[in-house]
Order: C-alpha cells, then sequence, then structure tokens
C-alpha cells in the first residue's frame, strides 16, 4: 500500500487560511489503514482547523467526507457535484489521490495534507516499512523476495558493499544490512546460486517519469465498443 | 619508484607498496603536494580518494593529474555514489587521457555519513558494474554498445574486507568482482595476521594481486574507536594492550612500530604480494613506517 504521514499542523494551516469552505477530503483505503487519511483522521484534522480557525477569529468552514478511494474516478467523480460547492479540497490521500481529485474539479483548489511516504508494508501495529521502489523490473524472484533496491540505501543488486556491521547496515544500525538478509534467506532456501551471477545495471529506461500502463486487451474491447474512438 | 607503472610492479612479483593521499577540502594544496613529493619515490602508487567518507573536496581525478606530473604513480579511486554511468565513464576517458592508467572501483559511503547529508545519493551503477565498465570501454565501447574513438587502458582494482561480519554475502560479491576482471585488490585494515592469513588462504585461488590494508593506529583511542564505529575493522585486545601500555607521548611511536612490524611479517612470510598503507591525517609518518619495516 501506500503510506503517507500527515503534514505539520502548521503548514496545513496556512494553506486553507485563504478559503473560507474547505472540504476534508479522507481516502479509505491505503492512508486510512496506515492512519493518516481515513475518516478518522478527517475528523480529528477538520476539528483541530475548526478549533484553531476560530482562536484565529477566521470564518472558515471545514466539511469532512470520505470516499474509498481517491485515485479512482469511480469514487471521485460521483462527488463531483458536492466538491464544486467549496472553495478549497484537502485532500488526505496520496499524491496520486490529490491530482486525480484536482483533474477532477479542474476550478477548485486541491491542497494535499499528507506527505506522501512510499510503497510498503505493516510491520508491527503503528510501523510500516517501505517495500518497493516501483523499479518496473522485478527482482524479487531471485533475491528470496527482498528487494535489494529498497532495503538496501545504495539500491545494491550485486551484493553488499564493505559497510556491513555484524549483519547491520552502514546506514543504520538499526536495521538489518539487505544483503545480509538476502543471504540468510536464500542459504536456507538452498538457493544462493540465485545471486552468484552478475546482475546488470538497473534500466532507468523502464522507469519513464511519468510511468505510463496501458492494459492493451481492454483497451481493443474498449475501441471496438465505442466504434473506433 | 615511479619508474615503472603500477601495473609493471604489480607483475614483477616484488612485494609492492601503495599509499594514499586525501584531496583537502579547499583549494590550499600545500601539504598534499608536500605528502605526494615525501611519498612518490617511496611506493609504487599513490592512491587518492573520492570524497572520502561522502566529505566533499577536491576530485581525486584532479589530484592524480598533479600527482602524475610530479612523477607519482596515482591509482584514481572512484566511488559509485556522485556519478551516473555517463559521468563516470566520462571520468574514465579523462583519467586517460590525463595519463592516469590505474582506477580503483569502489561502492562509496552512503551520503547520510557525510557533509552533504541531503544531497541525492545517485549508486546507479555498483562497484561489480564499475569494474565492468572499465573492461568494456577497454574493447572500445561504452557501456551503452557505443563506440569509442580510441579505447582507455586500465589497471583495475577493488577492495575486498576480510574480517567483514557476516563474510559470506562480502565473499560472493568479492567473486563477483573478481569475475568482473580485476588486477589487483587493496583490503580494508586488518590487524590480526592470523585471520588475514587464513582469508589468503582462500583468496590464493584467485589471480589476482592482494595488497592487505594497513591503518596507522595513533593510540589506545583511534583503536577502541575503530572497533566501535569502523564495519569490518578488528583491532584485537593485544594490540589495544600494547597502545594503552605506550609511555606518555609515545604512543603513535608505537603505532608505527605496529605498522612495520605488521608490513615487515607480510613480506616476510610472503602471506599477500604487498600492503596499501593508509595514515589518515599523518601522511607524512609514511617513509617512517616504511623504514620500520625494513623497506
Ligand atoms: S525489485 Fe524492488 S523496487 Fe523493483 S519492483 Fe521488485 S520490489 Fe519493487
Ligand atoms: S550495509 Fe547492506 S543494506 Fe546497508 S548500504 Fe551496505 S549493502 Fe546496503
Amino acid at each position: 500500500m501506500i503510506v503517507g504521514e500527515r503534514k505539520p499542523f502548521d503548514e496545513i494551516k496556512a494553506k486553507v487560511s485563504d478559503y473560507r469552505k474547505v472540504l476534508v477530503l479522507g481516502c479509505g483505503t491505503c492512508v486510512a489503514v496506515c492512519m493518516a487519511g481515513g475518516e478518522k483522521e478527517v475528523e480529528l484534522l477538520a476539528s483541530q482547523l475548526r478549533l484553531a480557525s476560530r482562536m484565529d477569529k477566521k470564518e472558515i468552514e471545514f466539511a469532512e467526507h470520505t470516499i474509498v478511494r481517491q485515485c479512482d474516478r469511480e469514487y471521485t467523480e460521483p462527488i463531483l457535484e458536492k466538491l464544486g460547492e467549496y472553495d478549497a479540497v484537502l485532500s488526505l490521500a496520496c499524491g496520486a489521490g490529490v491530482q486525480l481529485v484536482s483533474d477532477v474539479v479542474e476550478d477548485v483548489a486541491v491542497l494535499p495534507a499528507l506527505n506522501t511516504r512510499f510503497i510498503g508494508s505493516t510491520r508491527e501495529e503503528g510501523v510500516w516499512i517501505e517495500r518497493c521502489r516501483s523499479c518496473g523490473d522485478c527482482v524479487l524472484g531471485d533475491t528470496g523476495g527482498i528487494c535489494p533496491l529498497t532495503i538496501c540505501p545504495k539500491g545494491l543488486v550485486n551484493g553488499p558493499c564493505g559497510g556491513t556491521n555484524d549483519g547491520k547496515c552502514e546506514v543504520t544500525s538499526e536495521k538489518d544490512c539487505a544483503w545480509t538478509t538476502i543471504y540468510n534467506r536464500l542459504d536456507k532456501q538452498g538457493k544462493l546460486d540465485n545471486i552468484r551471477r552478475i546482475f546488470s545495471p538497473i534500466k532507468y529506461s523502464a522507469q519513464t517519469t511519468p510511468g505510463l500502463q496501458v492494459n492493451e486487451a481492454y483497451l481493443k474491447v474498449e475501441t471496438e465498443g465505442t466504434d473506433g474512438q | 619508484m615511479a619508474s615503472r607503472s603500477f601495473k609493471e610492479a604489480l607483475d614483477s612479483g616484488d612485494f609492492v607498496v601503495t599509499s594514499e593521499v586525501g584531496p583537502p577540502k579547499g583549494t590550499n594544496i600545500e601539504e598534499m603536494l608536500h605528502h605526494i613529493d615525501l611519498l612518490k619515490d617511496k611506493v609504487d602508487g599513490i592512491n587518492t580518494t573520492d570524497n572520502q567518507s561522502s566529505v566533499m573536496r577536491i576530485s581525486s581525478l584532479a589530484v592524480c593529474h598533479l600527482a602524475q606530473e610530479r612523477g607519482a604513480e596515482a591509482i584514481l579511486q572512484v566511488t559509485c555514489r556522485d556519478r551516473n554511468r555517463m559521468a563516470l565513464e566520462s571520468e574514465l576517458l579523462s583519467a586517460n587521457i590525463l595519463g592516469v592508467h590505474n582506477v580503483l572501483c569502489l561502492t562509496g559511503d552512503y551520503v547520510s555519513v557525510g557533509d552533504h547529508p541531503d544531497a541525492k545519493p545517485v549508486f546507479d551503477l555498483d562497484s561489480v558494474h564499475l569494474i565492468q565498465t572499465v573492461r568494456t570501454m577497454e574493447q572500445g565501447k561504452d557501456i551503452a554498445g557505443n563506440e569509442l574513438n580510441g579505447p582507455t587502458r586500465f589497471c583495475v582494482g577493488a577492495i575486498v574486507t576480510p574480517e567483514a561480519n557476516p563474510i559470506e554475502p562480502q565473499l560472493l560479491k568479492f567473486e563477483k568482482k573478481i569475475r568482473a576482471g580485476i588486477d589487483f585488490v587493496q583490503t580494508q585494515a586488518i590487524y590480526d595476521l592470523d585471520n588475514f592469513k587464513r582469508f589468503m588462504q582462500y583468496a590464493r585461488r584467485f589471480e589476482v594481486k592482494i595488497l592487505a590494508g594497513i591503518i596507522l593506529l595513533t593510540g589506545v583511542g583511534m583503536a577502541r574507536y575503530m572497533n566501535a564505529n569502523v564495519p569490518g575493522v578488528v583491532v584485537p585486545d593485544q594490540l589495544i594492550r600494547e597502545l594503552a601500555g605506550a609511555p606518555k607521548g609515545q604512543a603513535l611511536q608505537t603505532g608505527i612500530a605496529i605498522a612495520g612490524r605488521m608490513i615487515r611479517q607480510i613480506k616476510d612470510e610472503r602471506i599477500c604480494d604487498g600492503v596499501h598503507i593508509m595514515a589518515i591525517g599523518h601522511e607524512g609518518l609514511v617513509p617512517q613506517i616504511l623504514e620500520t619495516a625494513g623497506l
């Protein structure tokens, strides 16, 4: 999932201070799981903002709403009319969600309330860890399901640097060295041969900016169905 | 000794000695030039470090060039931290036209340990790729497959940490470096010669010259600091006691004696092919270390 964290309150407050009617818009998927942008967080942020604007003697109305996914037109388009009632939308989605909402209501300012951090998973309750840099050429099949591009800060694909210290990473001793972990896991699986070959440099051409993914089959059906349009 | 190239020194079968200078941070290079002059006729090659410890300094190549002009045989250290593959290849071409034909390929420390922690860490290639790159360019092509107008020529080296913990992943990478095509290896600092002999029993099977890394211990504080903070470096208790037992003001001399003694033993017992002496911040003492070692 996409992991995000809420921006500092003062930054959010300053960004909305020029508006009169603000919709605090939550996203019910990834950022709800990582407790940054779901319904509960919308409620909390909206009440903090109401309180702060009252103290600052400002008249800003803060409404609350949460949809299933802000990164999906299926959920953003149905609330188009509602969005149009506000001067600004304060989105608690990841960067993708913020942008899609902004594309949908072009004449309303859409402001991010989160800093999008990474693609990650839950490590323990309240702790999320980055797992994937979306490199476009996944090597997990060879590396024992541990991503060297992400878990190794240097993104090394051919084994550890000289900084490994008692199996910990040179960058932070709180983290295991990716290559110690990969080695041990493959050793357990009897698959060390997987990493004996020299892996090529990463193909950055596979990471076009911005990335675009097209499902050819789907596109074909669509085109046929709409008479070649 | 710069009468012969570093490659010739390696091929001669003689006991090979290299040392290094750290380019300064700033334009005042007097002291560094003094160190180069002091070392150039006493060693077979002088490494110039590349933004060592992720601290921004004069470039390794600029210092190599100055060193060569003064008659030294320079070894260009190149890390993968600060440059993408285009910049690295360009650096290699530049080195060759400036007469620098020795390169040590390194991964590089992470940016967070240095003085520009917000810089973008590049690591487009890793050290194995960098070695492959040098070898590819010698065939007259860049690594994207484009023709070069004139190939490069290099004596290529890499590093290994014989005391890395755990050692197996380290050796896996070491073997990739060898397969990628290196001529020499300079090891991370070693202090326990029995352990090092065991490492050499393993490493002897490869056709590559190995120079043992010798870092001058300046006192018991430094020895303890290295044990606590430098990955893959182990200063045994016995050496710590020896440094601690040095008479007041004599710790540095004891450190020189230890380094000299180790070098002498490595040479006498032919444990490996040579040594790489690092006297970080005390480059001026390298001649004295060599003298103590009987070199
Ligand atoms: S190799 Fe790592 S960064 Fe690339 S797709 Fe797989 S998990 Fe993601
Ligand atoms: S210690 Fe391991 S994880 Fe950390 S940078 Fe080096 S190779 Fe990567």
